[in-house]
This record gives structure tokens, C-alpha cells and sequence, in this order.
């Protein structure tokens, strides 16, 4: 059985899938500091601790990210480096423009990241 | 007194197409208003876009959607930076004005920042300046992940600058004595 933790709002997603080890982020990330941020930190470091040997770091819905944003996601990468065992795929979109400027920036924290942008 | 750092242009050249928002800082708590950083970066976002229409040229819907995502990301940062380091004990206005060109779009972002924190923003305006900002990029992604009690991420500019190669400029001006007020006016030129 898939077990599923989601965060949800009216503007943004945030949803972890145990079954195919996905994290996925839809919608429009701007919340107002790192405090606010804390619920999805929290998500995203239960699943960097489960060591798990492949995560999907789903973005391909991610419409928009401010820099406390950028800084959540650099956290949760660098969290997942340092766990040296576990290996990650982001997956993100061409579509999204911001994308294609900012999520190289995740593979420079963690060489061995496999960036997919379809 | 006028102080300069980075690319400030004082009087940047005539533009007959430009836009300008006014806030009124103290009027609503910051944490319900911050929802209307976003919303006043997707319309300015939005606005642009009839300046730069979309057509049946897939390379020119891309520049367009790059734009837009680039005004979009680069007004909610001004804005961001704007709402949290406004000094709160006065009432001073913050503004954001777009002044858009041939070649590129020029931000102006005025905020009112606390006298005793200006000396601490120009030191770090002095290294932004002066660094290697994809360096100091990722050192401060680096120096975060170990500090899990910071508030702010330090991000903001150096993202405009590393992501969107934006150029950055700052005037902080003292605009009343005694008590003294002090604004500060970041400029972002965006080549487009």
C-alpha cells in the first residue's frame, strides 16, 4: 500500500509517495521565511533520514520558487549528499523558465544528481 | 547625503513606458500582506507581456515566457527584500516602479531600512560587489544547510544576479532628520 504524506494549500502541493520514493512540489512556492517553510523542511528531511537508495525529486509542477524557497530545496539536497548512500533524480520541465536557470544549481551541491528536464 | 553602490544610474534615461506600485507598510500586519508581494509581481509580470506579445514563433514564445518568469522572480525578491527590511517605526512608502526599454527592463524598488541596519547592509553590499557571485552562491547555500536557526536566506540578490544575470545597484538617501529616515532605492536592470 502506497502511503502518502501530503501538505496542501491553495497555492502549493507537497506530497511524498512511499511507493515509487517520490517527493513531488506543485504550484507556487513564495511563503514568507524559513519559519513558514518549516512543515515542508520537516517532509523533506523524514525522507532524506529514511536513507532510502533512490529518491525522485518530482519539480515538473513547480510554476514558481522565491529564494527562501531555492534555500528549503538546497537544504534538502545537501541533507541527501550528506547521507552519501542515497542517489536522486530531479526531474523538472522546460516549460517553467526559472527552472532552467536555478535547478543546475542543485546539481553543483550534489555532483552525482541526475537532472532531467524534459 | 547620498550614498552610491554597484550600478546605480542617478537619472536613468526617459522612458515613456513605465509602471508604478505604492504600499503603505504599517497599514495590515506583514505576514497578511505578504501574499500581496506575489500577486503584484504576477500582474507587473503579466503587464509586461503586452510589451513583448506572443506569436506563432516558437523562439519568440520562449523569450516571452523567459520574461515574464524573469520580471516575475526579480519584482517578488525586490518586493521580499523590501516588506521585511522596511523599518516598521516610521511611515514611509514602499514603491516599485518598472521602467521598460528596447534593450532591457529597469527595477526600482524604494523601501525605508532602520538607520542602525545600514551599516551592516552596505558591508554586504560591499562583498556582493566585490565576490565571485556564483562563489559566494553557493558558500551561502553551503553555510544554510548547516544553520537550521537562520531566518532569512541571504538568496535573494544573488540569485537575480547568478540565475538572471541581473546587474544591481543601491541609493540610500536620508530623506528627514530627526528623527532620521533613510531610503533605500535597489535598482536591477534586466538585458532582455
Amino acid at each position: 500500500m502506497a502511503e502518502i504524506k501530503a501538505i496542501q494549500t491553495d497555492d502549493y502541493h507537497i506530497s511524498y509517495d512511499n511507493e515509487t520514493t517520490t517527493i513531488s512540489c506543485k504550484g507556487a512556492l513564495r511563503l514568507s521565511g524559513m519559519d513558514e517553510y518549516e512543515p515542508i523542511v520537516h517532509l523533506f528531511n523524514e525522507v532524506a533520514d529514511m536513507k532510502l537508495p533512490l529518491i525522485y525529486f518530482d519539480l515538473k509542477e513547480l510554476k514558481f520558487l522565491n529564494s527562501s524557497g531555492i534555500n528549503v530545496l538546497s537544504k534538502f539536497v545537501i541533507r541527501v549528499r550528506q547521507k552519501k548512500t542515497v542517489d536522486m533524480v530531479l526531474q523538472g520541465s522546460n516549460k517553467i523558465p526559472w527552472q532552467g536557470k536555478s535547478l543546475k544549481n542543485l546539481q553543483r551541491l550534489m555532483p552525482t544528481l541526475t537532472l532531467e528536464l524534459e | 547625503m547620498v550614498q552610491l553602490f554597484g550600478d546605480f544610474h542617478q537619472n536613468p534615461i526617459e522612458s515613456e513606458e513605465y509602471l508604478r506600485l505604492g504600499f503603505s507598510p504599517s497599514s495590515i500586519p506583514l505576514k497578511l500582506r505578504w501574499r500581496n508581494n506575489g500577486l503584484s509581481a504576477d500582474f507587473l509580470a503579466d503587464y509586461l507581456t503586452a510589451f513583448f506579445p506572443a506569436n506563432e514563433d516558437e523562439n519568440t514564445n520562449n523569450r516571452h515566457a523567459e520574461i515574464k518568469c524573469a520580471v516575475g522572480y526579480i519584482a517578488n525578491e525586490l518586493l521580499e527584500n523590501a516588506m521585511k527590511f522596511n523599518d516598521e517605526t516610521i511611515h514611509y512608502p514602499i514603491s516599485i516602479q518598472l521602467y521598460l526599454y528596447n534593450d532591457r527592463i529597469i527595477f526600482c524598488v524604494t523601501n525605508s531600512i532602520s538607520p542602525l541596519a545600514v551599516e551592516k547592509f552596505q558591508a554586504y553590499l560591499q562583498e556582493l560587489i566585490h565576490s565571485d557571485p556564483q562563489e559566494l552562491y553557493i558558500n551561502q547555500l553551503e553555510h544554510n544547510a548547516q544553520d537550521d536557526h537562520g531566518k532569512t536566506s541571504g538568496l535573494g540578490l544573488l540569485s537575480m544576479i547568478n540565475d538572471y544575470m541581473a546587474t544591481l545597484g543601491w541609493k540610500f538617501e536620508t530623506v528627514k532628520k530627526d528623527p532620521e529616515v533613510i531610503a533605500v532605492t535597489t535598482m536591477a536592470q534586466l538585458t532582455v
